[in-house]
């Protein structure tokens, strides 16, 4: 029987088992809704904003490991889309995103709501397609999931015009795909890995990097392994939080420009690396020229091209997570050897003293809350178990220095392109992944309002988010830059008005509370936990003047970190 | 140091805005870049001239390879390989120049295609530095247009990129 280009679509997505899509109709996909009101496998969420659709998708993506799926029309559909792309791309996220197109006779000619979204969208995917035959469209989907889904994760594009989607022909959905161009690396050389099991067994002062490619690779589990088995300190980049039960000992935090001081401080003197899935991104290093300066350097990672990129390696391995850390695990067990014991002991020794500085103090018994706390006390109330997203900033690197993620999957946060806005809406898609779940978003004033119609949205499907807004009335991370860096001038990054939070929130039909004391923040969260079917939006006000501590400021080295 | 990477890409539309988006998006630098697709229809033949230090050009082959498109690459500067470039040279050719003009010809040998009462069109093949040794032999003759292919690169010997 022959189908139509619209309908194909959907068969698609049921070949893939996609149970959301998030999108938003317009004139160039109207023939996809179509099929879509007449179907009811695969459901649609309709959110406010195309950027709000991507980023759903993306917290689906990251809370589950399937790809997030987006469908949106041409012109501005594609371009509000471009920044939920981005922000996939940049954390390898998998992702499909429909964008509608103008009929193909139409292409070039500046007709209305046209954009070449496969121009538009090249650098910011793995890959991207304009379907140009109807015959083509189950093919291109199958390797478009086969791409975003292999290797090194990430977002891509299928442009379709809309003549394609109403044109007809026979669906066979293609079992498998076979690429000649594009045969991901999945088991690492077992030479390069033998050598880097010698090395880490004769570490004296270990460090264990992990960044979010365990978490993509589903590689938590091994990394356990491997890491009990050692006995050596571990850190985990921003990405990578959870991988690694924050709550073992050891543990040394995240590390990085707000990392712990025994995170960095161990980074800087180790005399062996092992980076797991981990980029070596500015932000984790710090200045390059004073990176590591002792360690002989083991990086495991699928994407060749993020071997010795930033930092030559000693010993690359290219190579699936899981598939490297099964072989150092079994090759661990059958050698006779054992780590350096009295060295190790002297290593943690020596970290145990870096800890003892407890960098991350602050000011427990202030009366004005601090953000701080509110994180501390969300964790003690949610017992560490619930799903908290982020947007970027202060808020961010609170969240991740205070809330103890112990599971992977748990912790959801732009790190890559650094995408304000992104909290809610990640959060919209990790709650409809996980009906059950506790999912929070922590964001500030500034970040929730770039996403703040998808309260909307919340409502419409009944998602009972927990926002946790910590409202300092000021872009807290540009506040403290221009404290350090700019002698105090605040150019912009103070907003004279804020709406009312609580008010607003009602006014999506959801529940609003005001917090100002420190001594009601625990009520608080208990109240909005307890109301389990409502979305609850904390308006926490917290202390302006609060910064995040530690830090190292731009061009320095892991060991020049500025303490509270 | 100079560098000449041969790409075996997948001959779809947008593939080559993929290479070159590459190169610009990552401050990476083109010197010259000839494409056209090969014996087998479903495939394109790149070879791209860059320039860099061990660790860009190491970072340039690993992004090239990353691209969907790219079957195969390979640097053929690690190796003996041949270099081709074919240029075609529009020049004055009146009175004495036109003696001239057909003596330098001979000596590079390279061929007048185009005659007309004031100027010659000369096509010429070789490595870059005899494109330029050419040009700059022709330096007393008013050149009215200059076109080279950019460069073109095998490997010697019975290595194949395929």
């Amino acid at each position: 029987m022959e189908l139509t280009g619209a309908e194909i679509i959907i068969e698609c997505l049921k070949a893939e088992d996609v149970d959301y899509v998030f999108g938003y109709p317009g004139g160039a996909v109207l023939h996809i809704y179509d099929a879509f009101f007449k179907q009811e496998d695969v459901k649609h969420i309709l959110v406010r904003h195309e950027q709000g659709a991507t980023h759903a998708a993306d917290g689906y993506a990251r809370s589950t490991g399937k790809p997030g799926v987006v469908l949106v029309t041409s012109g501005p559909g594609a371009t509000n889309a471009v920044t939920g792309i981005a922000t996939a791309y940049m954390d390898s996220i998998p992702m499909i995103v429909i964008t509608g197109q103008v009929p193909k006779a139409l292409i070039g000619n500046d007709a209305f709501q046209e954009v070449d979204s496969v121009g538009i969208t090249r650098p910011i995917v793995k890959h991207n397609f304009l379907i140009e035959d109807v015959k083509d469209i189950a093919r291109v989907f199958k390797q478009a999931f086969f791409v975003a889904t292999t290797g090194r994760p990430g977002p891509v594009v299928i442009d379709i015009p809309k003549d394609i989607t109403a044109a007809k022909t026979e669906f066979n959905y293609p079992k498998e795909m076979v690429m000649r161009s594009y045969n991901p690396t999945v088991k690492g050389h077992p030479g390069q890995i033998k050598r880097a099991v010698d090395i880490i067994l004769s570490a004296e002062r270990p460090m264990i990097y992990t960044g979010g490619g365990v978490i993509l690779g589903n590689g938590s589990e091994q990394l356990r392994v491997f890491t009990k088995k050692l006995g050596y300190p571990i850190t985990q980049t921003l990405m990578g939080l959870g991988a690694f039960p924050a709550s073992d000992k050891q543990s040394l935090g995240m590390l990085g420009m707000h990392g712990t001081y025994e995170a960095n401080m161990g980074m800087h003197n180790c005399d062996v690396l092992i980076a797991i899935g981990a980029r070596f991104d500015d932000r984790v290093t710090g200045n390059l020229e004073k990176f590591c300066p002792y360690a002989t350097i083991i990086h495991v990672d699928v994407d060749p091209a993020s071997i010795s990129k930033n930092v030559r390696v000693d010993v690359p391995i290219v190579g699936e997570v899981v598939q490297v850390l099964n072989d150092f695990n079994k090759a661990l067990e059958q050698t006779d050897r054992t780590p350096n014991a009295s060295a190790i002991e002297k290593w943690w020794h020596q970290i145990n003293e870096w800890r003892s500085q407890d960098c991350l103090k602050y000011d427990r018994d202030s009366e004005t809350i601090k953000p701080q706390f509110v994180i501390e006390k969300m964790y003690e109330v949610t017992k560490g178990s619930a799903i908290v997203t982020s947007d970027v900033g202060q808020h961010q690197m609170f969240a991740a220095q205070y809330y103890g993620f112990d599971e992977p999957r748990r912790w959801i946060n732009s790190g890559g392109l650094g995408t304000m806005g992104f909290g809610m809406p990640a959060a919209m898609g990790a709650q409809l992944a996980h009906p059950d779940d506790l999912v929070m978003c922590v964001t500030g004033e500034s970040s929730i309002q770039m996403c703040i119609q998808e309260l909307a949205t919340c409502r419409q499907y009944g998602l009972p988010l927990k926002i946790v807004n910590l409202n300092n009335g000021c872009m807290g991370m540009v506040r403290q830059w221009q404290e350090f860096f700019y002698d105090k001038r605040y150019s912009n990054s103070h907003m004279d008005v804020q709406p009312d939070f609580k008010m607003l929130a009602e006014a999506y039909g959801h529940v609003g509370i005001r917090i100002e004391k420190s001594s009601d923040v625990v009520p608080a969260l208990e109240e909005a936990i307890a109301l389990k079917d409502r979305l609850v939006f904390l308006d926490f006000i917290t202390d302006q003047q609060e910064n995040v501590y530690p830090m190292i400021p731009a061009g320095a080295g892991l060991n020049e970190m500025i303490l509270v | 140091m100079r560098h000449i990477i041969s790409i075996l890409l997948e001959n779809e539309s947008g593939a080559l805005s993929r290479v070159a988006g590459l190169f610009s998006a990552r401050a990476y630098n083109i010197e010259s870049l000839t494409v056209a697709p090969t014996d087998d229809s479903t495939l394109s033949r790149m070879t791209l001239v860059t320039s860099g230090t061990d660790d860009i050009v190491e970072q340039i082959t690993k992004q090239l390879n990353k691209l969907i498109d790219v079957v195969k690459i390979h640097d053929l500067t690690e190796e003996a390989h041949i270099e081709r470039e074919l240029m075609l040279i529009k020049v004055q050719a009146t009175h004495e120049a036109r003696d001239e003009v057909k003596r330098l010809v001979e000596i590079f040998r390279a061929r007048i295609i185009d005659v007309t009462d004031t100027t010659y069109t000369i096509e010429i093949t070789g490595n870059g530095a005899k494109l330029d040794a050419f040009v700059e032999a022709l330096s007393s003759i008013t050149i009215h247009e200059v076109v080279r292919s950019g460069l073109l690169g095998i490997s010697r010997g019975d290595r194949v990129l395929s």
